[in-house]
C-alpha cells in the first residue's frame, strides 16, 4: 500500500518527478514498474477500463528524450497518471463505463489532460468508474466492479473507484476524478487516499463528459497531500475553453503546504458527522484533536441546511442530468441501434446502450422537470440549495476552515447496496453539501475504522481557499506519521 | 405537495426520455423512484417562498471570443467514429415516415 508514504519515498510523484528531471531515473523504467504492479494486481483489482502500453511508452520515451537533451519536460516529468473514463483523451476510448459510449474515440483532449501531458505526465490508462459518474461504488459500471485493494470483497467506492483503487493499489501515485456529489472524496475515503474536490471553477471541465454541469469538477487523487497538491497546481487555471471556468491567475497550493494552521479557527460540522458510523466519528474527533494540536482552535459548527442537502442534490443532479443525457441518441458517437425512423432509433440506441442506475436517474430528473412538478421539486431543491449557501457563508465567518466526515462508513460488501438506491445515495450525505454550494473540499485518509478499512476525514475551505485547506491537510498528514 | 409516483408517471417519464421499459422495469422503477421521491418531499413541505433559487454555485457571465476563423475539429475524424456518415454529414433513418 502507498497509503502514509512520505515525499521523500520513491514511489511518490514528487520523487519520481524530480528523479527523472535531474537524469537519476529514466521515465521509461518508472513506467515499466507500474505497468507490472499493474500486470500482478489488476485481474483482482478491476481499476482500469483500458491500459495504455504502447502509447505511454512513446510518451515516457519523449520525457526520457527531453532529458537527455538538456530540456525540461515539467513538474510531472514522468509521472505516471491514471485518468477516469469519463475524461476525453483524443483517439483512445472514453467510456463513462457505459455500453452507449463503447468503442468511442474522442476527437479531443480534455484540457486537464493536455495540461498532465504538458508537464510531463504518462497516462497509462482510463479507469473504471459508475456509469457516467452515477453511483457510489463503481457497481453500475457496464463492465463489472472495481474491488477495494484493501479487501477485494468490498466496493471501492465511487464513482471514480478506479482511480482511487489504482493509487491505492500502487499502480499509478496519483490519478484524475470527477465529484459531482462526493465521486473523489468518497472512493478517497474508502480506499485510504487522498483525494480533491477543488472550487467549482477551478479546473477546466472542457473534455469532461457532463453529468449535471453545475456540480461537476475535475480534481486529483493521490497518495500523499503534495502529490495531491503537485497535481492540481498543474490542472487548474483559467481555460477560455469552460464558459464555467473562473479567470485570472491564482497563486499554487503547493507552495503553502507547510505553513501549518497556527490560529486558525476550525469548525467541526455536527450535521455533516454526527450521523456517521461510531468508528468514523472517532476518527473525525481525532483529526481534531490533531488540529488543536497543531495550533488550531476548533469548534462546533453548524449548516442547519445541509439535513435536506441530500434530497436536493437527488433532484438537481438527475434533471440536469436527464438534459445532459439527451444528447447520446445513436446521431453523432457511440452506439446505434436501428429502428425504422429516427424516434424508434433514439428509444432503441438509448434502452439498449444506458444501465439501469443511468436510467433511473434521467427517469427522476425528467419527472423533477415535468409540468406540475417543477415547482414542489426542482424549484424547491434549487431554494435550499441557496439556504445551503448561506449557511456556509455564515459558518466561514466564524470558521477559516470546516472538518467533517467523508463517508458515513468504512467501505461496504460488494452487492449490499445495488438493490436499494437510496441506501447508495445516503453515502453521499457529507460530500454534497460542498459540491452545491461550490466549495473546494478534500478526504485525508486518518487511520481506520473498527474493521480495519480505511476511513478518511473531510476538509472543506471558502470558495478558491485551496491553499487553506491544503496547509490543514497536510497537518492531518503529518499527524499520522 | 405532489402524491405518490404512479405506474403511470413511469411510462410517462420513460416515453419523454426515449426509453422502452419491461413490465418488471416499470415495477421495480416505480417502487425505487417512489422511494427517492418521498425522501424529497421534506423539501416540499418547507416554505421557501421568500428564497429565491440557485441555478449555479459561482455567478457566471456570459463569455464570447473574438469572431476569428480558427481551426475547429476535423470533420473527417469527428465522422469516422459516428455510426453513420454519408457525403460528409451524419446519417440517420427517415425523419417524417419517408424515405430520403
Amino acid at each position: 500500500m502507498t497509503a502514509g508514504a512520505t515525499s521523500r519515498d520513491p514511489a511518490t510523484a514528487s520523487a519520481i518527478a524530480a528523479d527523472v528531471r535531474a537524469g537519476r531515473r529514466r521515465a521509461a523504467d518508472v513506467l515499466d514498474e507500474h505497468l507490472a504492479a499493474i500486470a500482478a494486481r489488476e485481474p483482482d483489482v478491476h481499476a482500469f477500463n483500458l491500459v495504455l502500453g504502447d502509447q505511454a511508452r512513446s510518451e515516457a520515451e519523449a520525457v526520457d528524450e527531453a532529458v537527455a537533451a538538456g530540456r525540461d519536460p515539467g513538474p510531472l516529468a514522468g509521472v505516471p497518471v491514471a485518468v477516469k473514463d469519463n475524461i476525453c483523451t483524443r483517439g483512445v476510448a472514453t467510456t463513462c463505463s457505459s455500453r452507449i459510449l463503447e468503442g468511442w474515440r474522442p476527437p479531443y483532449d480534455a484540457t486537464v489532460v493536455t495540461r498532465l501531458r504538458r508537464a510531463g505526465a504518462v497516462i497509462v490508462g482510463k479507469t473504471n468508474c459508475d456509469e457516467f459518474a452515477m453511483g457510489s461504488s463503481t457497481e453500475s459500471s457496464a463492465f463489472g466492479p472495481t474491488r477495494n485493494p484493501h479487501d477485494l470483497t468490498r466496493v471501492p467506492g465511487g464513482s471514480s473507484g478506479g482511480s482511487a483503487a489504482a493509487v491505492a493499489a500502487g499502480f499509478v501515485p496519483v490519478a484524475l476524478g470527477s465529484d459531482t456529489g462526493g465521486s473523489i472524496r468518497q472512493p478517497a475515503s474508502l480506499c485510504g487516499v487522498v483525494g480533491v474536490k477543488p472550487t467549482y471553477g477551478a479546473v477546466s471541465r472542457y473534455g469532461l463528459v457532463a453529468y449535471a454541469s453545475s456540480l461537476d469538477q475535475v480534481g486529483p487523487m493521490a497518495a500523499t497531500v503534495a502529490d495531491a497538491a503537485l497535481v492540481l497546481d498543474v490542472i487548474a487555471g483559467h481555460d477560455p475553453a469552460d464558459s464555467t471556468s473562473i479567470p485570472g491567475p491564482r497563486p499554487g497550493v503547493a507552495a503553502a503546504l507547510g505553513e501549518g494552521v497556527e490560529g486558525l479557527r476550525v469548525g467541526l460540522v455536527g450535521e455533516l458527522t454526527s450521523d456517521a458510523a461510531p468508528d468514523v466519528v472517532a476518527r473525525v474527533a481525532a483529526a481534531a484533536a490533531a488540529l488543536e494540536s497543531a495550533g488550531a482552535k476548533v469548534e462546533d459548527a453548524s449548516l442547519p441546511a445541509a439535513t435536506y442537502g441530500l434530497a436536493a442534490y437527488y433532484l438537481i443532479a438527475p434533471a440536469e442530468a436527464s438534459s445532459n443525457l439527451a444528447r447520446y441518441d445513436g446521431v453523432r458517437y457511440g452506439l446505434r441501434v436501428d429502428g425504422s425512423d429516427t424516434d424508434a432509433m433514439f428509444a432503441a440506441t438509448r434502452t439498449a446502450g444506458f444501465g439501469p442506475e443511468v436510467k433511473r436517474r434521467i427517469m427522476l430528473g425528467t419527472y423533477a422537470l415535468s409540468a406540475g412538478y417543477y415547482d414542489a421539486y426542482y424549484g424547491q431543491a434549487q431554494r435550499v440549495r441557496t439556504l445551503l449557501i448561506r449557511d456556509f457563508e455564515a459558518a466561514f465567518e466564524r470558521f477559516d476552515l470546516l472538518l467533517a466526515a467523508t463517508s458515513p462508513t468504512t467501505a461496504f460488501p460488494l452487492g449490499a447496496k445495488v438493490d436499494d438506491p437510496l441506501a447508495m445515495y445516503l453515502m453521499d450525505v457529507a460530500t454534497i453539501p460542498a459540491n452545491l454550494a461550490g466549495i473546494p473540499a478534500m478526504s485525508v485518509p486518518y487511520g481506520a475504522g473498527d474493521d480495519g478499512l480505511p476511513v478518511g476525514v473531510q476538509v472543506l475551505a471558502p470558495a478558491l481557499g485551496e491553499s487553506l485547506m491544503f496547509r490543514a491537510a497536510a497537518v492531518l498528514e503529518r499527524s499520522r506519521r | 405537495m405532489a402524491e405518490r409516483l404512479t405506474r403511470d408517471d413511469v411510462l410517462k417519464v420513460a416515453r419523454l426520455a426515449r426509453l422502452h421499459l419491461t413490465e418488471e422495469e416499470v415495477e421495480r422503477f416505480t417502487g425505487q423512484l417512489a422511494a427517492v421521491l418521498e425522501h424529497a418531499a421534506d423539501l416540499a413541505a418547507l416554505d421557501l417562498h421568500d428564497v429565491p433559487p440557485t441555478a449555479r454555485p459561482v455567478p457566471l457571465v456570459n463569455v464570447l471570443r473574438a469572431d476569428e476563423p480558427r481551426p475547429c475539429l476535423d470533420r473527417d475524424e469527428v465522422l469516422a467514429e459516428a455510426p453513420a456518415a454519408e457525403d460528409g454529414r451524419f446519417r440517420v433513418p427517415p425523419i417524417l415516415g419517408e424515405a430520403p
